[in-house]
């Protein structure tokens, strides 16, 4: 499970605080705790408070890089302020994230090659977020059409099919598990599947127990990424004991601390 | 037609060690071997590098094996009483990598021999030969943790490689070979959970796992074989998917296991219509070997010369 650390985001006053009065404390403290709590790659969001989102991507990206080895995931939507960051990164780096519309899956698939970085590609377009199967993997058979044309390893790219909060459309967390499989199915081998969890049970009660609940769930169905609260042990506990019971460790009775290391 | 090109990509492989040490890192050795490294399953280099060649490491017992058949005692007969000159012959004659004395005499079944006397039968062989040693306990763990932390002692600097630990009994010896600077080998009697938790319990320790070899004890062909192949087949393929507990280098008894076997070891009046006992036996324990081979093996132990000779040459062909 490649899990992205979602902690480091402008959305949260600690680090809006730290972005404004460039004070690197609150940053360090979060590349470490999510480090530490097995974090794939640390998302890295300025968010919308600040005027220079640019340069705030750099300034924090340079104090992670600072701080800690583990790969950074630049988010954000606006392509210059991924290209500031990219111009920073040291370590391995993924891109989080581009639409699924041509003229946008060439650029950051140009990109994404020049620095060998990932990319997370979203399946939406300029005709907004699909609400059914069909459509979704009809994004998603362009994205690695695209990644083909590029020469851009499959291997680089996460799909990620965009799952609704379950507050707004409860219809939508069951359709992501066709949605999984078939692009299990998609390539050999197959992009990664992806999914914005935190997004998914915002705005609820029992948001903790959906995340925990809905991914495992997606794990059994090839899901094997995902934006996510690493801070939540019990999530990442899950997340482990789902690979686990669908095989893809080998199994001992310390599996949770072998897996955790 | 294009042929697809089907090779797969791994993200990881077996860790490399390095055993014995020679004058410059503290030890005798005349020579180190390196095991490992492995980034591909056994025979496909064309999906990554495949790493050392398999070892081979012949058997010296510090008593005269009991239950050897004349077939396998009669290339050893002027040195079976003799484990420095055993060790010797090996190495000089029938080109051991390296050697797995076994302290088979220490066991309170088998001769009860004190800890001074393996001692002493350590430091023979390590002055006899110049190649690594793998020093085997006599798997009777309370013997074992008596013995064997000072025959590891007297090896300090040595970097050899000592066994085994299993899950419940791998404290004494985990410490030892830590203080001593050994490496280690972790058993579990063909589990692929338990050689993976046993590998963790060694690590918690702080044991370094680049130093910890894999046995899952080993079924001679016809004698389980298959289980110990599909258990390391997983082990191999889980090291290469980035598995850190089961990416250590793996060892097999092959020489032990295939001469139990009564295919090998009976005589031509008892089953005439097998063929000559002196083809036979050899051939046997080849057939166990290679086959393993393609499981993922770094070290065999093994024991009759033609089987040595016939193995090596199949590894130097195949790699």
């Amino acid at each position: 499970m490649l899990s992205i650390a979602e902690r480091i985001n402008g959305m949260f006053k600690d680090v809006r605080e730290a972005i404004k009065n460039k004070d690197p404390k609150a940053i360090r403290e979060l590349a470490i705790k999510q480090t530490e709590a097995g974090a794939s790659f640390l998302d890295v969001n300025v968010g919308t408070a600040t005027a220079d989102p640019a340069g705030a991507m750099k300034w924090l990206i340079e104090v992670i890089q600072d701080t800690v080895k583990t790969p950074i995931a630049i988010d954000s939507q606006k392509f210059d302020v991924v290209k500031a960051g990219l111009s920073v990164i040291k370590n391995e780096v993924l891109i989080n994230s581009s639409k699924g519309d041509p003229e946008e899956l060439d650029k950051y698939m140009t990109i994404a090659k020049e620095y060998n970085a990932s990319l997370i590609c979203l399946t939406m377009d300029k005709c907004g977020i699909p609400q059914d199967v069909e459509r979704r993997m009809e994004i998603a058979m362009k994205i690695v059409e695209k990644a083909v044309e590029h020469e851009y390893e499959l291997s680089k790219v996460y799909i990620d099919p965009v799952l609704f909060p379950i507050n707004v459309d409860q219809k939508q967390p069951a359709l992501m598990f066709d949605i999984f499989n078939q692009i299990k199915m998609i390539s050999d081998p197959p992009p990664h599947r992806n999914v914005g969890l935190s997004n998914f049970s915002q705005g609820t009660k029992e948001k903790r127990l959906l995340a925990r609940i809905f991914l495992t769930m997606g794990i059994s169905y090839g899901l094997d990424a995902a934006v996510m609260d690493v801070l939540d042990k019990e999530l990442m506990d899950a997340a482990i004991t789902a690979e686990i019971i669908m095989n893809q460790h080998v199994y001992s009775d310390s599996y949770l601390t072998a897996c955790r290391k | 037609m294009e042929i697809p090109n089907v090779a797969d990509k791994w993200s990881s492989g077996v860790n490399e060690i390095i055993l014995g040490a020679t004058k410059d890192k503290g030890g005798t050795r005349t020579k180190t071997i390196a095991i490992g490294g492995s980034k591909c399953v056994p025979f496909m280099d064309f999906e990554g590098n495949p790493g050392h060649k398999p070892v081979v490491a012949m058997d010296v017992s510090d008593v005269p094996p009991e239950d050897w058949p004349e077939t396998l005692s009669k290339p050893f007969a002027d040195v079976l009483n003799d484990p420095a000159k055993w060790a010797k012959k090996c190495v000089e004659q029938y080109g051991a990598d390296l050697i797995c004395l076994k302290l088979e005499g220490i066991h309170p079944d088998k001769g009860n021999k004190s800890a001074e006397d393996a001692v002493k039968t350590v430091k023979s062989v390590l002055a006899a030969v110049g190649v690594p040693l793998i020093i085997w306990g006599c798997e009777h763990d309370e013997k074992d943790n008596e013995v064997m932390p000072k025959v590891s002692q007297a090896a300090k600097g040595e970097n050899c490689l000592m066994g085994i630990v299993s899950q419940n009994s791998y404290k004494t010896l985990t410490a030892t070979c830590l203080a001593d600077g050994h490496s280690l080998i972790t058993m579990a009697p063909v589990d692929i959970n338990i050689g993976k938790q046993i590998n963790i319990l060694v690590s918690e320790m702080d044991f370094p796992l680049n130093r910890i070899v894999m046995f899952q004890s080993t079924g001679a062909l016809g004698y389980g074989l298959e289980y110990t192949y599909s258990i390391q087949e997983r082990e191999r393929l889980a090291a290469l998917t980035g598995d850190k507990m089961m990416s250590m280098p793996v060892i097999c008894d092959v020489g032990r296991e295939a001469w139990r076997a009564k295919e090998a070891k009976s005589g031509d009046s008892e089953a005439p219509q097998w063929g000559s006992r002196e083809e036979r036996g050899p051939m046997w324990e080849t057939i166990t070997a290679v086959s393993l081979l393609q499981s993922g093996v770094d070290i065999i132990r093994m024991q009759h010369p033609k089987a040595v000779a016939a193995v090596k040459k199949c590894i130097d062909r195949l790699y």
